[in-house]
C-alpha cells in the first residue's frame, strides 16, 4: 500500500510542477517549478535505471533551470507585449489542462500496450509533461516560456523513454539536447533586447 | 584510423577550433581548404580497404564504437561525403564576400560533421539526437547577438526539437516490429510516429511554414546553407530508414503518401511562388519544392527512385549555394528584399540578377538547366507509371515556380532610381557567380556527370532497390 503510494509521489510532483508551469507567470516562479518537475522526472526515471544514469536527469536538468535563470535575471524586467494577444485567462488555462487530462486519460491504455511492464504512474507523468509543454509551446510567443515549454515536451519523453532505453551515449545525448535548449534559450532571451531586421535597417 | 574519425569527430573538433581564429581572411582560408582537403579525401581515400602510400600500407577502418555504439561509414559513403564537403567548401568560401564567415565557417563545419554522425550512427534511431544538436548549434548562424528572434527561427527550433521524441520513439518499435514482424497494429502505430518525426524533420506540408520566414527575418545565405545541407542529409538518413526496415519498403501506403505529400509540396509551393512579393521568401518555396520533388521520386519506387535521387543532388545543392549567395549580395544593396524595393537593382547587379535567375530556372526546370534532367524524368515516370493527373499536378507547380522567377527578375531589370546599366558586384562575387552559372549550364548539358559522381549511392540503398515502393 505504502509502496504504492510512493510511486504515484514522484507523479504528483511533475503533475504539481507541469500545471504550476502554465498557470505561474512569475519567471523566478517557472524556474522553481522547472525545478521541481526535474525531481519528479529523476525519481521517476530512477524506478527503471541505477540510481547513477537517472541523477543525470537532475543534475542536467537543474543546470538548464541555472542558466535560464542567471540570463533571465542579468536581463531587464519587461513586459512582452506580444503574449497579450495569447488567451490569458485562468478559466482558459482551465479548460486547456481538462483537454489535456482527457488526452491523457485516453492515451495511458495505448502506451501501456506500446511499452511492456511501463508503471502507470510513469506514463501519466510523462504525458501530462509533454501534453502541457505542447499547449502552452501552443499559446506562447514569450521566449522563456517556448524554452520552458520545449524543456517539458523533452522531460516527459525522457520519462517514457527512460523504460526502454538505457544507453549511457543517448542518456549523455539527451543531456546535451537539453543544455542546448536552455543555451538557445538564453540567447534568443538575450537577443530580443535587441531590435529586429526591419527596426534596425530603419 | 577510422572514417567516421575523419569525417564526423575532427569536422566537430575544428568547428570548435575555428573559433578561435580571429582574424576572418584566415578563418576563410582555413575552413575553405579543410573542407575541400575533407571532400577531396572521401574522394580518394578507400574505406574498409588496403592502400599503400610509397611503402607505407595503411587501412581506413569504416567502423568507430563509442561507448558501446557504432558509427559506420561504408566505401558507398564516399560519394555523398564528397558532395557534402565540396559544397560546404563553396559557401564557406562565399561567406567571405559577405562577411558571415564567422558565422557560417565554425558552426557550419561541425554541423556538417554532426550530419555525417546522423548518416553513420548505428543503431539508426540515434541519429535524431545528431540533428536536434546540430539545429540548436546553429541557431547562432541563423541569428546575430544584436538581432531580435523572428518566428520563423522560433518554429525552425521548435520542430526540430519535436523530431527527437518521434524519432526516437518510432526507431525502438521498429526494433520491436523486427523482432516480431506479425503486429500489424503495432506497425501502423510505429509508421504513423515515424511519418509524423519525418513531416517535422522534413518540413512537410502544412510544417514549413518557419521556411520563408527564416529567410525574410535572417541573412538569405546562413538560412540557405542549412536548407542546403539539412534535408539533403536528411533525405538520405530517410533513404536508410527505407532500406533498413522491409515492413516500410514494402508497404503499399507509404508510397501514395509520398506522392501525395510531395504533389501538394510542390503545387502549394509553386502557387505561393507565383504570388510571393518577397526575393527570399520565393527562393524558400523553391527549397520547398525541392523537398517535394525529392519525395514525389522516392514514392516512384527503386531503383528509378534512387536513380532520380542521384540526378538531383548536385542541381540542387549548386541551385541552393548560388541562389542564396546572390541573393545575400543583394541584401547587403537594398534595404528590403521585397520585389518592389528590389526594382531596377538588376542594372546595377547584373550578375546577381543573372545568378538568381538560373538558380531559380534550374530548380524549375528550365531546359538546358541542371534541373531539367531530372524534372523530365519525373515527369515522365509519374506519368507514365502513375497516372497523367499527377504529372499535370507537377507541370501546375513548376510553372508556379517559373512564374516566379519571371516576376522576379522583371522587377530586378524594369527601370528604378537610374535606367542605365553597370556592374556593382566585386570580382570575386561575379567569379563565383559566373562558375556557379557554368556549372548549372554543365550539369544541364551533360547530366550524366551526376551519375558518375553517385553511381555508389545504389549500393548505399541495395535493398531499397529490391523492394516494390
Amino acid at each position: 500500500m505504502w509502496l504504492t503510494l510512493l510511486s504515484w509521489l514522484p507523479t504528483g510532483i511533475v503533475l504539481f510542477a507541469s500545471l504550476g508551469l502554465l498557470f505561474s507567470r512569475a519567471w523566478r516562479a517557472q524556474l522553481i517549478l522547472l525545478a521541481v518537475e526535474y525531481l519528479g522526472v529523476f525519481w521517476l526515471v530512477a524506478m527503471h535505471w541505477p540510481f547513477g544514469l537517472a541523477s543525470v536527469k537532475l543534475v542536467t536538468g537543474w543546470m538548464v533551470c541555472a542558466t535560464l535563470g542567471i540570463t533571465q535575471s542579468s536581463l531587464k524586467d519587461v513586459g512582452d507585449a506580444e503574449e497579450m494577444a495569447w488567451p490569458q485567462g485562468r478559466l482558459f488555462r482551465f479548460f486547456m489542462v481538462a483537454m489535456v487530462v482527457v488526452v491523457v486519460v485516453a492515451l495511458m491504455p495505448y502506451v501501456e500496450a506500446l511499452i511492456p511492464g511501463i508503471d502507470r504512474s510513469v506514463i501519466l507523468g510523462g504525458l501530462v509533461s509533454i501534453g502541457v509543454g505542447i499547449v502552452q509551446l501552443g499559446i506562447t510567443s514569450n521566449l522563456l516560456r517556448i524554452t520552458l515549454s520545449l524543456l517539458m515536451v523533452m522531460a516527459g519523453f525522457e520519462t517514457l523513454y527512460a523504460v526502454v532505453e538505457t544507453s549511457v551515449l543517448l542518456t549523455g545525448l539527451l543531456a546535451i539536447v537539453n543544455l542546448g535548449l536552455a543555451l538557445s534559450g538564453a540567447y534568443w532571451m538575450t537577443a530580443a533586447a535587441s531590435p529586429t531586421r526591419e527596426e534596425a535597417s530603419q | 584510423m577510422s572514417a567516421p574519425l575523419l569525417w564526423v569527430v575532427l569536422p566537430i573538433g575544428m568547428g570548435g577550433a575555428f573559433l578561435l581564429v580571429w582574424q576572418e581572411r584566415w578563418l576563410v582560408r582555413i575552413g575553405t581548404l579543410s573542407a575541400l582537403g575533407l571532400a577531396l579525401l572521401a574522394w580518394w581515400l578507400p574505406i574498409d580497404e588496403p592502400f599503400a602510400i610509397g611503402s607505407l600500407a595503411l587501412k581506413v577502418d569504416g567502423t568507430l564504437q563509442v561507448l558501446g555504439r557504432a558509427f559506420t561509414l561504408e566505401p558507398a559513403h564516399r560519394s555523398v561525403l564528397a558532395m557534402l564537403y565540396g559544397l560546404a567548401a563553396m559557401w564557406f568560401f562565399g561567406s567571405a564576400t559577405l562577411g558571415l564567415a564567422r558565422r557560417v565557417i565554425p558552426l557550419g563545419m561541425s554541423i556538417l560533421g554532426l550530419m555525417v554522425a546522423m548518416l553513420a550512427v548505428r543503431p539508426f534511431l540515434y541519429a535524431a539526437v545528431f540533428l536536434g544538436i546540430a539545429v540548436l548549434l546553429s541557431v547562432p548562424m541563423l541569428l546575430p547577438f544584436t538581432q531580435r528572434p523572428g518566428r520563423g527561427v522560433v518554429r525552425y527550433v521548435i520542430f526540430h526539437t519535436l523530431v527527437i521524441p518521434f524519432l526516437l520513439f518510432a526507431g525502438w518499435l521498429f526494433a520491436g516490429i523486427e523482432a516480431s514482424p506479425g503486429d500489424v497494429e503495432l506497425t501502423v502505430r510505429a509508421t504513423a510516429i515515424f511519418v509524423l518525426g519525418f513531416a517535422f524533420l522534413l518540413s512537410i506540408f502544412p510544417l514549413y511554414t518557419w521556411i520563408p520566414m527564416a529567410l525574410e527575418e535572417s541573412s538569405p545565405y546562413t538560412v540557405g546553407f542549412l536548407l542546403w545541407l539539412l534535408p539533403q542529409a536528411t533525405a538520405l538518413f530517410g533513404m536508410g530508414f527505407l532500406d533498413q526496415y522491409a515492413f516500410l519498403r514494402l508497404s503499399e501506403n507509404l508510397p501514395a503518401l509520398m506522392r501525395f505529400a510531395g504533389l501538394v509540396m510542390v503545387v502549394t509551393a509553386g502557387v505561393y511562388a507565383s504570388f510571393e512579393n518577397h526575393a527570399a521568401r520565393l527562393m524558400g518555396y523553391g527549397i520547398i519544392a525541392e523537398t517535394g520533388f525529392f519525395l514525389l521520386t522516392l514514392s516512384l519506387g527503386a531503383p528509378a527512385g534512387v536513380h532520380l535521387i542521384s540526378l538531383q543532388i548536385l542541381p540542387r545543392g549548386l541551385g541552393v549555394t548560388i541562389w542564396a549567395f546572390s541573393l545575400a549580395i543583394l541584401q547587403k544593396a537594398a534595404p528590403d528584399l521585397r520585389l518592389t524595393t528590389l526594382q531596377g537593382k538588376g542594372r546595377a547587379w547584373p550578375w546577381v540578377t543573372l545568378g538568381i535567375g538560373f538558380a531559380n530556372l534550374s530548380l524549375a526546370g528550365l531546359p538546358l538547366l541542371a534541373g531539367f534532367p531530372p524534372r523530365l524524368l519525373l515527369l515522365e515516370q509519374l506519368a507514365v507509371n502513375r497516372s497523367l493527373g499527377d504529372a499535370l499536378w507537377l507541370a501546375i507547380g513548376l510553372l508556379g515556380l517559373i512564374s516566379g522567377a519571371v516576376r522576379t527578375l522583371g522587377s530586378l531589370v524594369l527601370p528604378g532610381e537610374s535606367a542605365g546599366w553597370k556592374r556593382s558586384e566585386r570580382v570575386q562575387e561575379v567569379i563565383l557567380i559566373g562558375l556557379g552559372i557554368w556549372m548549372l549550364i554543365g550539369l544541364g548539358l551533360f547530366p550524366q556527370l551526376s551519375l558518375f559522381i553517385f553511381n555508389d549511392l545504389s549500393a548505399l540503398f541495395e535493398r531499397l532497390g529490391q523492394g516494390m515502393l
